[in-house]
């Protein structure tokens, strides 16, 4: 006779109440999970999106994305005539806001050279830039929809495309445009400006100016002998995309994972402490009837197994209740919430070590009951 | 004790207990003596703080004396100590216990309330059930089997706990305060049942009370004062009213 699952049946609306409760709780543990999850993997996105083996960038810094990085424009085409590489392509990134509907938008602009990398991969729905200007691929987190026009700079774009997914490592959308494009919305001076430094002899400085050269490399050559080979141009430094990668995730968003994983770790121990409490109250409000079972002859593993098993199952219930609830509004989220069977697994068994140890008070105070109690009026 | 009298269920001798020390100490019982028999419905009379509940805890073994011996069902149990360790399998294998609020499980229907006993002892589920409902049956509440303790009136849930009490067929039945929360009609039901029950199973029933309209369903009364046992006496048979 399951005692436990007994006592739960008698009471199951205050129980469940009680495991609703808790899966608000642990529904926030796993949406933090999901959110870091989700951060990694919108800050590789941006840099898996070109699917290149190296990237060029400016000497002495970790760019694009850690540190920024100008080289000029032509680079591109010193990088391509490297031993072993098999395509090249020009690449800007830059962050902007501007006006959609009467809303400020943040979008995170990357030019590229049309038929070459670091283009969208996977276009949803419309099609790929194929005029030199004034067209943009848009992703879907943007809100913008095929031919909405947009007002970047002094010009205005025309979405032509949608992707999905698509988002820099602070979760801001991808635009695509055409390297042109994307070089006079970074690099070119508005007309006063420039009409300001013809003024003073200065001259217009050109807009061939690119943030990072990103390469493909042919299957016998090793990525690290190219970047190596690239890193001979004293004013280059080149990576691998491995290390690209591991720059993005360690530097980029190194802060966010340890302040993610603080809360989490704090939400866990508040966790911890509530199942304690409960089971506590619940023991508490248990003693009769744990005094009348010890004096019938109930061993303490029965009494042990009527504390644990409730804790457990309220663990369990309060888990599975807190995935259904993120897994139905994760997509509400303003980032990407990723939740992985993994991380589910991981925090179901630490869930149920905490039930274990919150228990530990109340099986303490379970025990410690005289079964002269049950004889007490 | 004579060889045709048939051995004591229930033998205390000499039994002490104390709470507190010096000053602050309270003599609860001293040098209590009793025995009950076979087949006897033995009551224990007496003021509040005079006593009974604590020889009731002494016998259930659920306090320790200070001094003395006790033996239970032909075992001796205590003899200036435990000779025990697993005191609440003796009281699972020997001893019945009836309460004044018949503290069922509220969780449990009456049926479990019953054989939750008999699963402690080694029944099976089946086993367990079956004479959970042979015994409400007999103790006529069997149609109750499915209610919750809270469903019952006072009478009902009191022969639910006699059964409860009953179940693993202990050989002596402890009752403290059985009758008190029913009327005179109900208590007379529920005295009747454990003197059929002591006669019928040869048990021996200490039942404490302070409710005189059982005194004639009693078969010894023993007065205790001051943690004292007074000479027992037949009860006031068929007497107050």
């Amino acid at each position: 006779m399951n005692l436990a699952f007994r006592d739960i049946r008698h009471s199951l609306g205050r129980f469940l109440l009680t495991c609703f409760g808790l899966s608000m709780l642990l529904g926030v543990v796993l949406s933090m999970i999901g959110i870091y999850r989700g951060m990694v993997e919108d800050a590789l996105t941006v840099a898996r999106s070109p699917q290149a083996d190296i990237w060029v960038v400016e000497s002495g810094t970790r760019g694009p994305f850690a540190e920024s990085s100008r080289i000029p424009g032509d680079t591109r085409e010193a990088i391509a005539r490297l031993h072993g590489v098999t395509s090249a392509g020009a690449l800007t990134f830059q962050s902007v806001e501007t006006q959609h509907g009467g809303q400020n938008l943040r979008l995170y602009v990357l030019g590229y050279e049309l038929d070459r990398l670091g283009g969208p991969r996977h276009i949803v729905a419309g099609r790929p830039i194929a005029r030199s200007h004034y067209e943009l691929v848009a992703d879907r987190r943007s809100g913008l929809s095929l031919g909405d026009r947009l007002s970047l700079g002094r010009n205005s774009f025309t979405v032509v495309g949608l992707t999905e997914n698509q988002v820099s490592s602070s979760g801001d959308p991808i635009v695509y445009l055409t390297l042109r494009d994307s070089q006079k919305l970074q690099f070119e001076l508005a007309p006063s400006a420039a009409r300001r430094e013809m003024a003073r002899g200065a001259g217009v400085s050109g807009t061939n100016t690119v943030n990072a050269i990103v390469a493909r490399v042919s299957e016998n050559v090793a990525p690290g002998d190219v970047a190596e080979a690239a890193r001979q141009w004293k004013h280059l430094a080149a990576m691998t995309q491995a290390e690209q990668e591991n720059i993005l995730t360690r530097s980029v968003v190194e802060r966010a994972r340890k302040q993610i994983g603080l809360f989490t770790a704090i939400l866990l121990a508040v966790s911890a402490v509530i199942i304690a409490l409960i089971i506590y109250t619940m023991t508490m409000d248990k003693l009769r009837e744990i005094a009348t079972l010890k004096l019938i002859g109930a061993p303490d593993r029965t009494i042990i197994g009527l504390i644990v098993q409730q804790a457990l199952a309220m663990g369990v219930i309060g888990l599975v209740f807190g995935a259904i609830l993120i897994t139905l509004v994760k997509d509400k989220f303003p980032r990407r919430v990723i939740l992985e069977p993994a991380d589910g697994l991981a925090l179901a068994s630490v869930v149920l070590i905490v039930c274990v140890l919150a228990s530990a008070l109340g099986v303490r105070l379970a025990l410690k009951v005289d079964p002269g109690e049950a004889l007490k009026g | 004790m004579g060889s045709d009298k048939p051995q004591a269920l229930v033998e205390t001798r000499a039994v002490s207990k104390h709470f507190g020390e010096d000053d602050a100490r309270v003599d609860a019982l001293r040098e209590v003596s009793i025995e009950v028999h076979p087949g006897q419905v033995v009551g224990l009379l007496g003021p509040s703080g005079s006593g009974k509940t604590t020889l009731l805890n002494v016998i259930g073994c659920i306090v320790e004396p200070n001094s003395g011996w006790m033996r239970l069902d032909g075992e001796v149990v205590y003899d200036g100590g435990w000779l025990r360790s697993d005191l609440r399998q003796l009281r699972l294998e020997k001893i019945g216990f009836i309460f004044q609020f018949h503290n069922l499980l509220p969780f449990l229907n009456c049926l479990d309330n019953v054989a939750i006993v008999l699963n402690l002892a080694g029944f099976t589920p089946l086993e367990a059930k079956q004479r959970a409902v042979e015994l409400l049956e007999y103790l006529e509440v069997g149609h109750r089997k499915d209610a919750f303790p809270a469903q019952l009136s006072g009478g009902e849930a009191q022969r639910v706990a006699i059964a409860r009490a009953l179940a693993n067929r202990p050989k002596i039945i402890l009752a403290d305060e059985p009758t008190a929360a029913l009327d005179s009609e109900r208590a007379g039901i529920v005295m009747d049942l454990l003197r059929k029950v002591a006669a019928e199973q040869q048990a021996a029933v200490l039942a404490v009370t302070h409710d005189e309209k059982i005194y004639d369903r009693l078969d010894r009364v023993f007065d205790l004062r001051d943690g004292r046992l007074g000479a027992d006496h037949a009860p006031n048979v068929g007497g107050e009213s």
